[in-house]
C-alpha cells in the first residue's frame, strides 16, 4: 500500500517520524506553511522559514523516499496586523518561481491561508492572498477556524473565494466536520478531513463522512505539527475503513488517488 | 460510490464499537459528576449549558447527530470583530448573548 500524506508540518516532526511513515507506505507529503506555536518577530523569520519549506525539508524528506511538497502564505493566526501580513506576502512571488532561483520548484500553491477568529483584518488579508494565487494561477488550501469558530468562517472564506475568478476545483478547503461538509462539496470545492485525537475529526468520523458524503473530491490527512497529533493517522484511518469492510480501491481512492488528482494541477506536482 | 454506504450491518456495528464508545459514555458521565461534586459558583458556565443540551441530542432520535452538535457548539452571529488582538484561541461554544445556540 501506498498513500500521500496532503497536509502535515514536517518542520515540526522528528526524523523519526519520517522514518515511520515511509515504513507505513507514505510516498509524498505536502506541508502547508502555518503558525509556529508564537508569534514571528518580524517578516525575516518568515524569509527563513519559507527556505526551511522549500530547500531544507525535501532533503530531509527524501533520505526515506519520501517526496515533500510546500504551500507558503501567511497564515490567519499572524494576519491580524495587516501592514506586517503585506510585508510577509510580498516575498511570496520569488518562491512561486519554479526555475529553481530561490527554491527546488516544490511550491504547490498558496496555503494554509483562511480566517482564525473570523476578524475584519484577517478577512482583508485572506483576500489579498487570494488575489495572490489569482494572479500567479495557483492552487489554494485553506484553513478553516477552530471549535465554535469554523462554521461561521467557513462560509466566509467561501463567500471570498466564490468572489475570485479561481476555479472552485482548484482549492481545497481543509478541516471540514460533519457540518461544513456537504457546503464545501456542494459549492464545488475540496475537501480536507484532518484526523486528530481531539478536535476535528477521527479516524472513525472520517470513515462515517466518506459513507454519508461520498468519495468525491475529499481526502484526509493528519495535519501532525507540535500540538497534539498523529504523524500516522491517515494509515490508521486507511486500517479503520478496511476493518468495517469497505474496498481496497475505496480507500486507496481517498489517501492516494484523490490528493493526487487535486495536486497534479500544479505543474510542480508529480510522483516519481 | 454511492452515499449512506456503511458496509457493514447493525449488529457487526455495535459488535466493532461498543466497548470503545461504552469507554466514552462513562466518561461522559463521570464528567458531569466532576462537575457536580466541584465547589464554587452554581452559575452554569455557558460551556457547560452547551453541553448538556447536546448531551440531549443523543436521544432525540433524529438523523446527524453529529453535525447537530457540532451546529449547536457554532457561532451563528454575523458579527465581525476588526482585530483577534487577545483572543487567538477557541472556547468550543458560544453563549447565548455572544451568538451560541444553547
Amino acid at each position: 500500500m501506498k498513500y500521500i500524506d496532503p497536509h502535515i508540518h514536517m518542520v515540526s516532526r522528528t526524523t523519526d517520524d519520517y522514518q515511520r511513515m515511509a515504513q507505513a507506505g507514505c510516498i509524498a507529503v505536502t506541508e502547508p506553511a502555518f503558525w509556529a506555536g508564537f508569534d514571528r518577530s518580524s517578516a525575516q523569520g518568515f524569509y527563513d522559514y519559507f527556505r526551511q519549506l522549500t530547500e531544507y525539508e525535501p532533503k530531509r524528506a527524501a533520505q526515506f523516499g519520501i517526496q515533500h511538497f510546500t504551500w507558503l502564505c501567511i497564515n490567519p493566526k499572524e494576519a491580524d496586523d495587516p501592514g506586517f501580513a503585506r510585508e510577509v506576502v510580498s516575498m511570496i512571488p520569488d518562491f512561486l518561481n519554479s526555475k529553481g532561483e530561490l527554491c527546488g520548484g516544490n511550491v504547490l500553491g498558496i496555503g494554509e491561508i483562511g480566517l482564525n477568529k473570523n476578524t475584519k483584518n484577517e478577512l482583508i488579508i485572506l483576500e489579498e492572498q487570494i488575489a495572490l494565487a489569482e494572479t500567479f494561477n495557483q492552487l489554494v488550501l485553506v484553513h478553516t477556524p477552530h471549535l465554535e469558530d469554523k462554521l461561521k468562517g467557513t462560509r466566509l472564506i467561501m463567500d471570498a473565494l466564490s468572489a475570485s475568478t479561481i476555479d472552485p476545483g482548484r482549492i481545497l478547503i481543509d478541516h471540514v466536520e460533519e457540518h461544513t461538509v456537504s457546503e464545501v462539496l456542494d459549492r464545488g470545492f475540496w475537501a480536507g478531513m484532518t484526523l486528530y485525537p481531539d478536535t476535528k475529526v477521527t479516524p472513525q468520523r472520517a470513515a462515517d463522512i466518506i459513507e454519508m458524503y461520498g468519495d468525491e473530491r475529499i481526502w484526509m490527512n493528519s495535519a501532525g505539527d507540535w500540538g497534539c497529533s498523529d504523524p500516522l493517522a491517515v494509515p490508521k484511518a486507511r486500517l479503520e475503513m478496511r476493518r468495517r469492510g469497505h474496498a481496497v480501491t475505496t480507500v486507496d481512492k481517498v489517501t492516494f488517488d484523490n490528493p493526487q488528482q487535486f495536486l497534479s494541477q500544479s505543474p510542480n506536482f508529480s510522483l516519481s | 460510490m454511492n452515499r449512506q454506504t456503511n458496509p457493514q450491518t447493525k449488529q457487526q456495528i455495535v459488535d466493532t464499537y461498543f466497548m470503545e464508545h461504552r469507554a466514552k459514555l462513562v466518561d461522559i458521565a463521570a464528567y458531569l459528576d466532576r462537575v457536580d461534586r466541584g465547589h464554587g459558583d452554581d452559575a452554569a458556565d455557558f460551556r457547560d449549558v452547551a453541553f448538556r443540551r447536546a448531551v440531549e441530542i443523543l436521544l432525540d432520535g433524529q438523523p446527524q447527530r453529529a453535525g447537530r452538535i457540532l451546529n449547536l457548539l457554532s457561532d451563528h452571529s454575523t458579527k465581525l470583530p476588526q482585530s483577534a488582538d487577545g483572543m487567538k484561541g477557541a472556547l468550543g461554544a458560544v453563549s447565548l448573548t455572544d451568538g451560541g445556540a444553547a
